[in-house]
């Protein structure tokens, strides 16, 4: 049995060392840094018109104003909420659609060309639409995230699932796994690494949906409508403290996303582990 | 002999159409199997040996003539008939212990008696301590190990070997051949072993069955008179080694 002491130990999710880890961070931070730098610099020399970018310092005690007295958590909570309710809702029409397709060859047949001529109009595009139906209130922009999210899922879903190996659903057949056994147990685990793909991309998207449907369908709550605000007043710090925000929303969703997936799929060979 | 035979294969034709034409792979082929016997099938590639097999797993139906498993006519796939594959097959997303209980999904067992057939036949391929790990961290032996637990787990009466060791390296693959004698002595179940090498077919086989291609006819049927376990050094089996060779030398200078 000398082949069992041969074989690898369980490899770890990230096989780089803590310090080349640690660099490849602070390389990362390189360029925000260079930037922050340029602002700083910029506006306290006056080498910008102060109307146009604010100043770091003011952005900070604007967060901070905004975080104590003002709207920044209302608004911020009224993003999240509307993201989440639009994601949740678009990608379960995601999966079941993208399942269908995936699963039969009927309604692939049906369906699939007129989806996909319909993925190639813009996301925004469907905004003055969506006005005109639904109206600018909160419905339409929870439908328009909603849209945003549901069709990478479509897409990634009815792909994982129509990529599972005629190998695998063998195996189930000779162990007599009925259909339902098969779609359950070999076919769902096998897409699962597709539809994490569709469902990240689909936050990410949900994301970006949640702040255009806030600024294209101007009323209520929302870090988009934050932004609008500070527009209108001409309040620079306002407006870059909601770029700000979303920025840092959008790469915590992200990171988020990747851990999850990361343990899900723990099983998953990456490149660099199956080169040994 | 038809009536001790677990195995009857009768005027069994295949046919596989390829572009428009029915293109014959297996001629009016007749076979018997015995049980307990180890049944080794060799044969050059295009011989139709894996089409065979697949038969013989119920994958396939689409075929003339019949086949009968103790006197019944097979009727899709069973779980008295258990299958290794040229490549392991095993689930990436599971354990080895997961992929090994999948062969008992839908037997009727109970759930104590599935945890002890899934450990035994984890200990019988030599696999004790990599319970938890998953394919992608097993050697290609080790897989096909676990592919061969899993085959035997739900103790089918017939396994069905399809070149299970046909993807792995030379000292690999006569390691695991010498452990699939040693498997089917402690098992005593009936095993047909499909492959193209020569020495492994005889090396296992209690009889060789012989095939020539385009279209699968079976050619000659070897009886191999040694007991097991056997030593590959053995002058009987040599002489076997070359007269099956020479069959299928033959057969390819035609």
């Amino acid at each position: 049995m000398s082949e069992a002491l041969l074989a690898p130990s369980a490899p770890p999710l990230d096989s780089r060392s803590a310090w080349q880890r640690s660099l490849s961070f602070r390389r990362g931070l390189l360029v925000p840094g260079l930037i922050l730098t340029a602002w700083i610099v910029s506006t306290h020399y006056g080498l910008v018109n102060k109307h146009l970018v604010a100043k770091p310092g003011a952005v900070v005690t604007r967060a901070i104003k905004e975080a104590t007295e003002g709207g920044l958590l209302v608004n911020l909570l009224a993003s999240l909420q509307r993201d989440s309710i639009g994601f949740v809702l678009g990608a379960l029409a995601g999966v079941a659609f993208g399942g269908l397709l995936g699963m039969s060859n009927l309604s692939n047949r049906l369906f699939s060309p007129t989806f996909h001529a319909a993925k190639q109009v813009a996301m925004f595009a469907w905004i003055p639409l969506l006005s005109v139906w639904l109206g600018t209130g909160e419905q339409a922009k929870v439908i328009f995230i909603a849209v945003a999210a549901f069709y990478p899922i479509v897409v990634n879903t009815q792909e994982g699932i129509q990529g599972v190996a005629r190998e695998h659903i063998e195996v189930a057949r000779a162990f007599d796994y009925t259909r339902w056994q098969i779609l359950r147990k070999v076919v769902f685990p096998s897409a699962l690494p597709s539809i994490f793909a569709g469902i990240h991309t689909g936050l990410i998207y949900a994301w970006l949906g949640t702040i255009g449907a806030e600024y294209l369908l101007a009323p209520g709550f929302g870090i988009g409508n934050l932004m609008i605000e500070g527009r209108e007043s001409f309040q620079m710090d306002k407006v870059l403290l909601g770029v700000i925000v979303v920025g840092a929303v959008g790469a915590t969703i992200n990171l988020l996303a990747s851990r999850i997936e990361q343990y899900v799929l723990r099983w998953r060979v990456t490149a660099f582990e199956a080169r040994q | 002999m038809a009536e001790s035979a677990i195995i009857d294969i009768r005027q069994v034709s295949k046919r596989y159409k390829v572009s428009n034409e029915a293109l014959l792979v297996l001629d009016t082929l007749n076979l018997s199997v015995r049980p307990g016997e180890f049944l080794s099938i060799v044969g050059a590639s295009g011989c139709g040996k894996s089409t065979l097999l697949r038969l013989l797993t119920g994958l396939d139906a689409d075929y003339e003539g019949e086949i009968k498993v103790r006197g019944e006519l097979i009727k899709g796939t069973s779980l008295d008939r258990g299958i290794v594959f040229q490549e392991h097959r095993l689930f990436p997303w599971l354990t080895v212990k997961q992929n090994v209980g999948l062969g008992l999904q839908n037997s009727s067992w109970s759930e104590d008696k599935k945890r002890k057939a899934v450990e035994d036949h984890i200990a019988l391929v030599g696999l004790n301590g990599f319970e938890g790990a998953f394919p992608h961290q097993l050697s290609g032996g080790m897989a096909q190990r676990a592919a061969i637990a899993r085959g035997l787990v739900n103790q089918p009466s017939i396994l069905l070997l399809d070149e299970p060791f046909g993807a792995l390296d030379a000292l690999t693959r006569s390691r695991l051949q010498q452990e699939l004698q040693r498997i089917w002595q402690t098992e005593k179940i009936t095993m047909i072993l499909v492959t193209h090498d020569v020495d492994e077919a005889v090396y296992l086989g209690d009889r060789v069955v012989v095939l020539q291609p385009r279209p699968g006819r079976i050619r000659r049927i070897v009886d191999v008179d040694v007991p097991h376990p056997r030593e590959r050094s053995d002058p009987q089996l040599k002489a076997l080694i070359e007269e099956v060779r020479g069959e299928i030398v033959n057969v390819t200078a035609n």
